[in-house]
């Protein structure tokens, strides 16, 4: 009892120490680096390709808007971790799901001096300037999962992630061809773009031409997997016109095939991003298929190729969007992923 | 009935007319209020008054309304816990970890996991008392403390963020049964967790009636100096109602990963809001000493029959949070006219 009380204690004491000090530090970080960035333009050249050894141990900033202990950002990071310890590189991996907060955290890494800085861009115009001063600052950025179609206009060497209109569009194709005409696409967070382009596009797949109106969207909490599974079964329930839903995170994968069940409705469910209890829904052949944006790509390839553009000057495609997905996994390959999901690399 | 509705301080004026008594309740609002979201949701939809519709409001309102009750219990002593939405996450996670990671029988994870609940409770109540900090700063403190922990350990332990197979423990099917069965009554699948949801309403209300240590809630509330003055224990009263609350999401988090079978461990986020909410919605002040177990429990089911209500109207729920927030505000507003009546009511 003591021994536990007195751990919770200096981690609750820790916690708020820490909370303290970035909430400080990050202000100063951010005026710091404009200076520096702005006065210090011959530091450019220090990061440059093809200058310096070649088997320098470079460090690179993985800067996204994931918040700590989403299972997707988590591969992320893994992926970006690995290819780190393959491509002699340090990671420094940096989160915060505020996209000012993010701007500062990118802000700090390029004041610090990274080789290379791989940002996802979930809101573009909030992190324009910081993306900028990056790139002033001599710092080749690649960016990834989200904001690709604003990610040249910045100066980034490449993109690197999956394209969500086109992917919910793929999506929305194979519900229809698997008999879906009415399809319910559920959103677990309000106001994130990147899910609302693939209920978008999931609209496109099923309805063949522009049109949307065969789509319902609904928002849940996915805070609160009890509240979720309720939600889309009283959806269900208020329209039966219903025969297919699409989710599009696992776990609310989960929660809409338990709804299903239990409403009583007979709707074609598919997701995207999986888990282990997903994969088992495949297999069970309550879940059509859910689609891999195969992230751990995400965090391993961009520090790949800034390992490559710093030692060797490389850029892939040309500066083109790299595609790392999507990958259907359907009842026919689903055994392929599952030991890697297992170990959080999927 | 009457006495879980007065504080200590302000006691009933004998005499008064029922009209004047009833408008002075501090559930007043909320009854109303529940009144008529259930009747405009009953008519204006199919499903709503169905046995099925009824199910879903009721799964919904059933784990919201226990932390409700006990957040309740807590506000009504004059302190908040931020930490509870995270704890119920974390309780979950300590009985999927033990049963998943070491095999334990899953009776054995949830006693530890109440265990380790009691452990943060006690820890939230010792820190506000002892240092005499709002319970507020040091919840929150908490509320990070443990979100940190719920990721960290999980990723440790598993190199995901997510536990499974809970299912798969010793002992599972006897868990399920008291703590996720489900009684199909019409077309409908009532929740066993209605049941504890009742059974914790009902326990609080006779304990902030009928019993000595209900007095001293409302009197560390509503009057902490005096209270203390008359040999009231102000803090071992707020010790004890923070480890109520640590209790009551050690059963929300239990019943979720018994019917869940996994948890992920960044749920609960934002839920303890939706706990303050609902009992600010059932009549209690956010500076203590006024509200009730069975207020806090129609804030409960005005939140279930809202947030279900508008997709059985198949309304866009992207406006789910406005009302809320409307509900939030006028309830408030009710909540201060009915104590402004009390006071010039009393005599002294």
């Amino acid at each position: 009892m003591t021994g536990r009380g007195t751990w919770s204690a200096l981690v609750a004491a820790a916690a708020l120490i820490v909370a303290g000090c970035t909430a400080g530090s990050r202000s100063t970080a951010n005026t710091e680096s404009a200076v520096e960035s702005l006065s210090l333009p011959e530091s450019a050249t220090a990061t440059r390709p093809s200058e310096g050894d070649p088997d320098r141990r470079l460090t690179f900033a993985v800067v996204t808007h994931g918040t700590a202990g989403d299972p997707f950002w988590d591969v992320v990071k893994t992926g970006a971790e690995d290819a780190g310890e393959a491509s002699n590189a340090e990671i420094d991996y940096l989160s915060d799901p505020e996209p000012g907060s993010q701007a500062q955290l990118i802000a700090s890494a390029t004041s610090s001096g990274v080789d290379g800085l791989i940002v996802s861009m979930a809101d573009p115009d909030a992190l324009q300037e910081s993306i900028a001063s990056a790139i002033e600052a001599g710092i080749p950025v690649v960016t990834i999962n989200a904001g690709e179609e604003r990610s040249a206009e910045f100066g980034a060497l490449t993109h690197v992630g999956q394209s969500a209109a086109s992917a919910g569009e793929g999506a929305g194709n194979r519900l229809r061809d698997a008999g879906v005409t009415t399809l319910l696409c559920v959103i677990h967070e309000a106001g994130n773009v990147a899910l609302e382009e693939r209920c978008q596009g999931a609209a496109r797949g099923v309805g063949g031409a522009e049109q949307g109106e065969d789509v319902r969207t609904l928002q849940v909490n996915a805070s609160n997997i009890v509240e979720t599974e309720t939600t889309i079964a009283s959806e269900l329930q208020a329209d039966p016109e219903i025969d297919g839903v699409l989710t599009l995170n696992p776990a609310v994968a989960v929660a809409a095939a338990t709804a299903i069940d239990t409403s009583g409705s007979s709707a074609t469910l598919a997701t995207f991003e999986f888990n282990a209890d997903v994969l088992q829904a495949i297999r069970d052949g309550q879940l059509l298929f859910a689609v891999d944006p195969q992230q751990y790509l995400q965090g391993y390839l961009p520090v790949v190729f800034l390992a490559l553009y710093a030692r060797n000057g490389n850029v892939v495609g040309g500066g083109q969007a790299v595609p790392t997905g999507p990958r259907y996994i359907t009842q026919d390959n689903v055994d392929i992923v599952e030991d890697p999901a297992s170990i959080g690399t999927r | 009935m009457t006495a879980a509705t007065t504080s200590a301080r302000v006691p009933v004026t004998p005499g008064r007319s029922p009209v004047l008594r009833a408008l002075s309740r501090p559930e007043l609002g909320s009854v109303i209020g529940a009144v008529v979201i259930a009747a405009f949701f009953a008519t204006q939809t199919d499903q709503f008054a169905t046995s099925a519709g009824i199910a879903n409001v009721l799964d919904v309102t059933a784990t919201l309304g226990i932390m409700a009750v006990a957040v309740a219990l807590l506000m009504i002593g004059g302190e908040f816990d931020l930490s509870a939405g995270v704890l119920t996450a974390s309780t979950g996670l300590v009985t999927a970890l033990l049963v998943d990671q070491l095999g334990v029988n899953i009776w054995e994870g949830i006693a530890w996991s109440l265990l380790f609940a009691l452990t943060v409770g006690f820890l939230n109540g010792i820190l506000v008392t002892r240092t005499r900090l709002p319970s507020f700063i040091v919840t929150l403190g908490t509320f990070f403390a443990l979100q940190g922990v719920n990721v960290g350990v999980t990723k440790q332990l598993t190199d995901t963020v997510q536990v499974g197979g809970v299912d798969d423990a010793q002992g599972y099917a006897a868990a399920r049964a008291v703590f996720a069965s489900a009684a199909t009554i019409g077309d409908g699948e009532f929740r066993v967790a209605i049941l504890w949801w009742i059974v914790v309403a009902v326990l609080a209300t006779l304990l902030l009636v009928r019993t000595k240590f209900g007095n001293w809630i409302f009197a560390s509330g509503g009057a902490p100096a005096s209270a203390r003055s008359v040999g009231v224990p102000v803090g071992r009263t707020k010790i004890l109602l923070f480890m109520t609350t640590a209790t009551a999401a050690w059963l929300v988090g239990t019943i979720s990963v018994v019917r869940l079978t996994s948890v992920q461990a960044n749920v609960g986020l934002g839920e303890e809001f939706n706990y303050i909410i609902a009992a600010v919605i059932g009549g209690c002040l956010l500076t203590g000493g006024v509200g009730s177990a069975i207020g806090a429990s129609i804030g409960a089911l005005i939140y279930g029959m809202t947030q279900q209500g508008i997709v059985f109207a198949q309304w866009d729920n992207d406006w789910f949070p406005l009302f809320l927030g409307g509900m939030l505000l006028a309830a408030v507003l009710i909540n201060t006219v009915v104590v402004r009546r009390r006071a010039e009511d009393s005599p002294g």
